[in-house]
């Protein structure tokens, strides 16, 4: 089973970053919710590992915390 | 489809001093009834109280899964049953007006028993009280509540009210198979605890001749009932069983009002020629007791713990709590295992009932999404599973009742490699045989409910296990198609040792006495 691996790993990481903002591009917030979640679900597929999908989950909910508490 | 039992005196209430009992049983609802039935085939003397006189409210529980009918063959109903009942295999799932996919329960053949019927639980009730009167060991006291408890370290004694007064009744074990709102529970003060889904369903059998196949059909979004869920299943004597979501803010009261149930069917059936059989709106929880074995009083079924509908994990669990028990019990009372056996109930159906609790709420969650982005989520895979087979793989309207495979103590760890399907700790696969004279029988009917010992053929030097009944396939039994062979990847000489509730405890391609000893004593709770 793998790690979540979270040192760069797209050759050209802007090109990358640029694809998903023209995914959303001109999007309303809701179509761009309905894609963000057909996205996460097929890239959790691609992973393929319940136990990388979980440490990703665990990742964005500690950033999420450290940033609400610089918030306050 | 009612019927009445009268309550009769029974002569223990003549009786100055409390009478004792092996086996008192509480509840006679299909899994106390069960219970009963269990411990009197194996011997044991066994008193069933109800507190009520009748059964038949409703078609209830309907759905009765392989595993369920291949106990409920061995306690002698499953023929009733498959007589009177809707044998089905193959579930629809729609999402809006288009079919999402087909799935089928049992692809191979080679079993006795379908991969479901669908019975109303009267039905289901009926036969198990007829076939409990033909068992002298078993009396049912209808009309008998339970009201009081007082636990005892050797049993303990219940108080109970009749029509014509109260008395007091000792017993060595208690069975609490008293239901969602158990008695025994409560008297207990053991809390029951889990979640609660705010979501509210409508639940109606209706009467008509239709042109539905026996199949299990489910709709996400269907066009005639906007935006929320429905299940349609056929059930015996033209009767259909609906499900209706209605959301969380539904009135309970209103929504079983015919006025508002029928036109909703009218639009789903695409007809007006049908009638009401029974209506009820309902809300579920997943809850369950922390602990189901409580000195002497051990708790089953819907007593114990307490699933949503989806996915028939309800009766079908608790009839496997019943058989998981009984034959436990009868050891243990006939000195033939020690007390502690029970400790294996409590570990191997508190399993069991996790897996059906994390089943029926990943169910719940799919069908009744609590958030925007839930149901983001749930679309998202919804649209997804036309185009990716791994979307459909996702869609979850409810995950069907399968046995559990036990992690036991009660199990000797393989140390040989398998394939096949047979699991060690699962209940065996069946597979059809030919006896000595010839004739077609099952394996799981020669199994029966006893401890067997099962080789295959060897050159007359199977290994035996004193007071263990031996099958030899190959030699006692045919597996002229070779559907043993495969399913439990037998090689000449290997064998099985089964246990009372025809689960696998142990298995080897070359049995020693020692290890099979040993095998045998770790099957009765013996680890030293």
């Amino acid at each position: 089973m793998a790690e979540l691996e979270t040192e760069g790993r797209l050759p050209d990481p802007d090109a990358a970053y640029r694809s998903l903002i023209e995914a959303h591009r001109g999007l309303s917030d809701e179509d761009s919710a309905a894609l963000n979640t057909r996205l996460v679900l097929i890239l959790a597929n691609h992973i393929g590992d319940a136990q990388v999908l979980a440490a990703a989950i665990a990742l964005v909910k500690k950033a999420l915390s450290q940033h609400a508490v610089r918030q306050t | 489809m009612s019927a009445s039992f009268p309550y009769c005196r029974s002569r223990d209430q003549d009786r100055q001093e409390p009478v004792h009992h092996p086996v008192v049983v509480v509840g006679a609802g299909p899994v106390g009834l069960c219970a009963a039935i269990d411990l009197a085939q194996r011997g044991v003397p066994v008193v069933l109280l109800d507190d009520g006189d009748c059964i038949g409210e409703g078609s209830r529980g309907i759905c009765y899964a392989k595993r369920t009918l291949e106990i409920l063959d061995r306690l002698g109903v499953a023929e009733a049953c498959l007589e009177k009942g809707v044998t089905w295999k193959v579930g629809k799932v729609f999402f809006r007006d288009e079919l999402l996919y087909g799935f089928d329960l049992l692809p191979e053949d080679g079993h006795k028993m379908p991969a479901f019927i669908n019975l109303q639980q009267y039905y289901l009730e009926r036969f198990l009280v007829q076939r409990a009167g033909e068992l002298p060991n078993l009396e049912i006291r209808w009309g008998n509540r339970v009201a009081g408890l007082e636990p005892r370290n050797d049993g303990a004694r219940l108080t109970v009210q009749t029509p014509d007064g109260g008395y007091a009744v000792d017993a060595s074990w208690v069975v609490a198979a008293d239901g969602a709102r158990s008695t025994l529970r409560r008297l207990l003060n053991l809390p029951f605890v889990g979640e609660v889904f705010e979501e509210r369903f409508l639940i109606a059998d209706v009467k008509m001749v239709g042109d539905f196949p026996p199949e299990r059909w489910f709709w996400f979004e269907p066009p005639f009932h906007g935006g929320h869920s429905a299940l349609l299943h056929k059930q015996p004597d033209d009767v259909w069983r609906i499900d209706l979501q209605l959301g969380a803010d539904a009135d309970p009261i209103a929504e079983q009002a015919p006025e508002r149930v029928i036109p909703r069917l009218r639009q789903m059936l695409g007809k007006d020629d049908f009638s009401l059989e029974w209506v009820s709106v309902y809300r579920f929880q997943c809850r369950r007791l922390e602990r189901f074995v409580h000195g002497r009083v051990v708790f089953v079924g819907d007593a114990a713990h307490q699933v949503s509908p989806f996915g028939a994990r309800g009766a079908n669990s608790g009839i496997q709590d019943a058989e998981n028990l009984a034959w436990k019990l009868a050891l243990v009372l006939n000195g033939a295992a020690p007390d502690s056996l029970i400790e294996t109930y409590e570990i191997e159906r508190s399993a069991a009932a996790d897996e059906n609790i994390g089943h029926s709420t990943r169910s719940t969650d799919f069908i009744a999404p609590r958030s925007a982005q839930e149901l983001r989520f749930r679309d998202a895979v919804l649209s997804l599973a036309r185009e990716a087979p791994f979307a459909k793989r996702m869609v979850n309207s409810g995950r069907l009742s399968l046995p559990s495979t036990y992690e036991s103590p009660l199990s000797t760890a393989d140390r040989d490699t398998w394939g096949g399907t047979a699991r060690l700790g699962a209940p065996l696969p069946d597979a059809p045989l030919v006896d000595g004279h010839g004739s077609a029988t099952w394996l799981l009917d020669a199994i029966g409910g006893d401890e067997v010992l099962l080789c295959t053929e060897a050159d007359g030097v199977e290994p035996e296990m004193p007071g263990l009944k031996r099958i030899i396939i190959g030699r006692d039994l045919i597996d002229r198609n070779g559907h043993f062979a495969r399913r439990f990847d037998a090689s000449p000489g290997a064998a099985y040792l089964v246990r009372p509730d025809q689960h696998l405890a142990a298995r080897w391609r070359t049995p020693g006495t020692a290890s099979l000893t040993a095998a045998g004593r770790r099957m009765h709770g013996i680890w030293t």
